[in-house]
């Protein structure tokens, strides 16, 4: 047993690289959940996302374009979800189910001959100066550009829910459909919206995953990161900045639990590996005290003449 | 047009009466030779290679022999179903390329006593079940032996997928030889249970890497670890099961190259010709079956050279990866001066050598 070995500023470094993708996933959803709307499709929408933005940037050699890909390949299979439970009128939980199910199977489809392919590598940021400042420096600025977007990304939603007036309607929508609608929002548009914003997120935490993480495109890929998304939403009471918290606590005992079998702690692989959602059901059950943060309308299907 | 019904059924079913004509009068002439993969073939280590062989069989036989195979079967029930699928489609001859295959392969060949099965790796035979696989442990020694070099911070990481003999033997193998160049060698052993999980197998690199170990050695069949080693810039790595060059010349310096297709056709050919007989074979490098793959100009030529002696050392039979004196990890003699290990130890081999920090998940 050698806890030296552990370096805590990597540590903290690497947690930030596995926390990002399932806190992009994660700040969409809520975005979608705080409209009202419960989308259990994130896996689906994740995965898709993962094997588009990794064959655009194979085909096109550029990361970015690959990113770019990914948001408009998650937010299309969303749209799917919103035409289904928006127009349809379809049940939510099926929906979203059947989403991820299609996700996987169209995502493996897609990938036929991208197995085994090194994707274009997206560049570190360095920051002259900065990046080479002690501890600081590592953990600050030594990231890849997606990790700063994933941040402002929290930090974004948080200021459009708290402080515009479309985060207020976004949220009365979320609450109250029926009330919105008589106060003249288009309710359905508005959801629609929020559902493709949630898929676009969940394409890019998808394409974090297979461009940089890995990175490197196989199927299934994304192996319940979806749902983890899902439980981060609950788990934050639909707070962006608790998601944040959320996706590093998970980050962060993904990577101690390597850390400390790499360092010769004797503690049985299998608990390590089972850590990070025994935690996630822990703080699930110790928040649902505070059950009355659920956004009122949500999961309830809209219609306007009724 | 317009079709009917009734139509559409007559055709369905004079094109099923056709199929059904068509198979019968070739299940005469053809071998029909089965593969069940554990990963991907695309997956550009192991089942690549097993996939390459399959490739090799059809191009010796070209019409006399059909091959089928499927990909990415979970070890358990799964892979047993798809194996009768396998043998009631009426294959000849089944190769289930994977250890955890092993009870499956045995049930299923005791419910088709016609059909032949090979499985790799494994240890449980039957009238009909043939078990081949390779001696990677020569080509771990040689792994070793250039790891031990190279390692500049004296931590050398090892990936393994499942505590099976077969990785613990290379993880030993490994470790002795660099151990023997370098004494201050230490190993960092994580276990990812898994054989093919490119995120895991990164970020166990990625966490290797964080740890100190400047020499990755992988027993997981991904390319995710050479990504995450040249990520990370001054680390090398070597090919598992197969060359793995487009990482070379660095972090890819050398490679463990699993070469199944002269089994695979001798054994298919034992079959056409009624002459195949349940039979263990475990080859290393003098027969071929265990390749090393090109050692790059990353290695300094005094280096390589040591390591290319040693392979021929082991090729010819000179030296066995495992002599003695070598003890087990608790400080019991194993093998005295001189000593080379049996067979059958090193096929059950579930303990470490002396100097490996840890233990083996049980």
């Amino acid at each position: 047993m050698d806890l030296s070995a552990i370096n805590p500023v990597l540590l903290i470094a690497s947690l930030m690289v596995a926390a990002t993708a399932v806190m992009i996933a994660a700040i969409g959803e809520l975005i979608v959940e705080r409209a009202g709307v419960l989308n259990l499709g994130v896996e689906g929408m994740m995965i898709t996302g993962a094997i588009c933005g990794f064959a655009v940037a194979v085909q096109t050699g550029s990361p970015t374009a690959g990113f770019v890909a990914a948001t408009i390949g998650g937010a299309a299979l969303s749209l799917l979800f919103a035409f289904l439970t928006q127009f349809a009128l379809a049940n939510q939980v099926a929906s979203g189910l059947a989403l991820t199910l299609f996700g996987l199977g169209l995502s493996s489809l897609l990938g036929q001959g991208y197995q085994g392919i090194k994707p274009p590598a997206t560049p570190r940021l360095d920051i002259p100066v900065l990046t080479d400042l002690p501890v600081v420096g590592r953990i600050l600025f030594g990231h890849d550009l997606m990790v700063y977007v994933g941040l402002a990304l929290v930090a974004a939603v948080w200021a459009f829910l708290k402080y515009s007036r479309a985060g207020l309607i976004l949220r009365a929508v979320g609450e109250n459909h029926d009330a919105a609608h008589a106060l003249g929002y288009k309710v359905v548009r508005i959801r629609i919206m929020a559902i493709a914003f949630g898929g676009a997120c969940a394409g890019l935490g998808g394409a974090y995953i297979s461009l940089i993480r890995v990175p490197q495109w196989t199927e299934g890929m994304t192996a319940g990161i979806g749902w983890i998304a899902l439980a981060l939403v609950v788990f934050a009471s639909w707070k962006p900045w608790r998601v944040l918290l959320g996706a590093y606590l998970f980050g962060g005992v993904t990577v101690l639990q390597l850390n400390l079998q790499a360092a010769g702690i004797a503690i049985p692989v299998e608990y390590l590996s089972m850590s990070p959602y025994i935690i996630t059901i822990v703080v699930l059950v110790i928040m649902s005290a505070d059950k009355s943060r659920a956004p009122a309308s949500l999961g309830r299907i809209f219609h306007a003449t009724s | 047009m317009k079709l009917t019904k009734r139509a559409l059924m007559t055709g369905a079913a004079m094109a099923l009466g056709l199929a059904a004509t068509a198979t019968g009068a070739m299940a005469q002439d053809k071998t029909k030779v089965g593969f069940v993969y554990v990963g991907p073939v695309g997956d550009g280590g192991w089942t690549y290679e097993h996939d390459k062989g399959r490739q090799a069989v059809e191009e010796h036989f070209g019409d006399q022999v059909e091959t089928v195979f499927v990909e990415s079967v979970p070890e358990g029930p799964d892979s047993e179903r798809v194996m009768t699928q396998m043998a009631l489609d009426g294959a000849d001859l089944i190769f289930t390329t994977s250890f955890g295959y092993m009870d499956p392969t045995i049930n299923v060949a005791a419910k088709f006593p016609d059909v032949k099965f090979e499985h790799a790796t494994g240890y449980k035979t039957a009238d009909n079940v043939s078990v081949y696989s390779a001696r990677f442990y020569e080509g771990r020694a040689v792994q070793g032996t250039i790891a031990g070099h190279m390692t500049e911070s004296n931590i050398i990481g090892y990936i393994g997928s499942y505590p099976i003999p077969e990785v613990i033997r290379g993880i030993n193998s490994a470790y002795i030889h660099a151990k023997k160049v370098n004494p201050d060698v230490q190993f960092k052993i994580v276990w990812a249970f898994t054989w093919f999980d490119p995120a895991k197998e990164a970020d166990a690199a990625k966490v290797l890497i964080e740890q100190g170990a400047d020499v990755i050695l992988q027993h997981t069949d991904s390319t995710a670890p050479q990504a995450a080693a040249q990520a990370a810039g001054n680390v090398y790595t070597f090919g598992q099961a197969s060359d793995m060059a487009e990482y070379a010349p660095k972090p890819r310096i050398s490679s463990i190259i699993d070469n199944w297709a002269p089994y695979y056709i001798a054994r298919t050919q034992a079959v056409i010709d009624g002459t195949w007989t349940s039979t263990n074979t475990w080859d290393g490098i003098g027969p071929g079956m265990v390749g090393i793959g090109e050692i790059t100009d990353a290695v300094p030529a005094e280096v390589k050279a040591e390591a290319l002696a040693l392979k021929d050392k082991l090729a010819s039979g000179e030296y066995h990866a495992f002599t003695g004196p070598l003890k087990k990890q608790d400080g019991s003699d194993w093998l005295a001066e001189g000593e080379t290990a049996d067979d059958g130890t090193l096929a059950g081999m579930n303990f470490y050598v002396e100097g490996i920090e840890g233990d083996i998940p049980q």
